[in-house]
């Protein structure tokens, strides 16, 4: 199973800014001064040797859009957020616009960071293309019909030209889709979200956005670590620290990486992925959320070692 | 684990000690919050004998310490360990507590102090 991240930051899309660019130009000369990078093969391998994540890349700025590939033709995502755009064009720019295809996405909710990608989602004008979208929240169509409307936008739903179905999920229910056996479950959000458990090529993908789980609530802990049990990859909203999401922020159905590391510890899963970064956070703070979790899992591990990697805009994981 | 509770000045001190998660937190949360109900004047908390807490306890800790403000009564956290410090700054729970290296250094903060200055 492969998974490619297309959108990794929760609620809002947060490009990088051109001074935060410079910055990263900045660093990157003084640091390589003397080191004589006069081909770009050279500059390359210092990147690689000499500067962190984030001094030579950024984490990026689309919000959630994830594809798993269990090597079934069609293609699956997980939401439509902003990154659905880029992976509509890389789509469009391997196949081109003559060879249809089939697209089947999972959509967690209806929140429209999860949804906004839609509109631009180049495959959708393209006549002969089927894209088939699923979830267990009750109003995605309407949403994402909705959003294609004016006054917000210029191209009405009806205009599109590819052949789109929406298909009702129900949780707890296991459904084939694109290779995959595929099973919704509640979680706590406003306006309800789910995550849903993907099953394909002997390997399994939890995608679990927009979720609050609260440490006092034993029961629904004890469920979610049963719908992520063994699980190779958990993609977890880790969008605020534990202290925020049971303070301030409780109830905002968010979660943590301390979360995310407990439930995947309870659940045996192989490995946990931070996902649905907050906007406010720059790459050197979620390169610092990142090894403080390594950390905890070193500190708190009693069985078997769980990977931790944070999501960014790009990254492809093999599972 | 067990929780014992003593009294220095208007202080209530909650003596936590081994490991504290999920199976005894709620347990850590109802010694604590009664400690807030019986206080004078403040709650503090020594985590001296504490090897590790989990998000669950540390929930307990946020639960007393929302109890101890509406109560106008001061609430601290003492003598943490090297790891469960690390928890708490990992989690950010070290910006929401006021934490001392000592209980007697948090009841001289707190304005129950035993004798002399901080330890």
């Amino acid at each position: 199973m492969k998974i490619t991240f297309w959108g990794t930051r929760g609620s809002l899309p947060a490009p990088l800014g051109g001074r935060a660019v410079r910055r990263k130009l900045v660093n990157a000369l003084v640091k390589a001064a003397g080191a004589g990078l006069d081909t770009p093969e050279k500059a390359e391998a210092f990147c690689d040797e000499a500067l962190s994540f984030p001094e030579q890349a950024t984490f990026g700025g689309n919000t959630s859009c994830v594809q798993v590939d269990a090597g079934d033709r069609d293609y699956l995502l997980c939401d439509l957020g902003s990154g659905a755009r880029e992976f509509s064009l890389a789509a469009l720019g391997r196949h081109g616009p003559g060879r249809p295809q089939t697209y089947h996405v999972l959509v967690s909710h209806v929140h429209w960071d999860h949804i906004m990608g839609f509109p631009f989602f180049v495959p959708a004008f393209i006549p002969g293309n089927t894209i088939r979208i699923y979830s267990c929240h009750p109003h995605f169509e309407s949403a994402i019909r909705n959003q294609n409307h004016a006054p917000c936008f210029p191209v009405e739903f009806t205009a599109l030209s590819a052949k789109i179905e929406f298909v009702p999920l129900e949780p707890d229910k296991p459904y084939e889709i694109a290779g995959c056996t595929v099973t919704g479950m509640a979680q706590l959000h406003g306006g309800e979200s789910f995550g849903y458990r993907i099953e394909g090529a002997g390997k399994t993908a939890i995608y679990t956005t927009d979720a609050e789980y609260k440490p006092e609530d034993l029961a629904r802990m004890e469920r979610t670590a049963a719908f992520f049990k063994g699980a190779d990859v958990v993609i977890f909203d880790s969008m605020y620290s534990l202290a925020e999401s049971i303070s301030v922020k409780e109830d905002w159905g968010h979660s943590s990486n301390i979360m995310g590391v407990e439930l995947c510890q309870m659940a045996g899963a192989k490995r946990l992925c931070l996902f649905h970064h907050e906007p406010v956070n720059d790459d050197d703070k979620i390169q610092g959320i990142l090894t403080e979790t390594l950390r905890y899992e070193e500190i708190t591990r009693t069985g078997q070692k769980l990977d931790v990697v944070a999501a960014y805009d790009g990254l492809v994981l093999d599972v | 684990m067990a929780f014992g509770e003593s009294t220095v000045g208007g202080a209530a001190i909650v003596k936590a000690g081994g490991r504290i998660d999920m199976s005894n937190a709620e347990a850590f949360r109802e010694t604590l919050v009664s400690a807030v109900a019986s206080a004078r004047n403040a709650v503090i908390v020594d985590m001296d004998g504490v090897d590790y807490i989990s998000s669950a306890g540390l929930r307990a800790l946020m639960i007393a310490f929302r109890a101890a403000k509406s109560a106008n009564k001061a609430f601290a956290v003492a003598a943490l360990r090297p790891l469960v410090l690390e928890i708490f700054t990992i989690s950010r729970f070290n910006l929401v507590f006021p934490l001392y290296g000592g209980v007697r250094e948090a009841l001289y903060a707190v304005g129950a102090p035993t004798s002399g200055g901080p330890a």
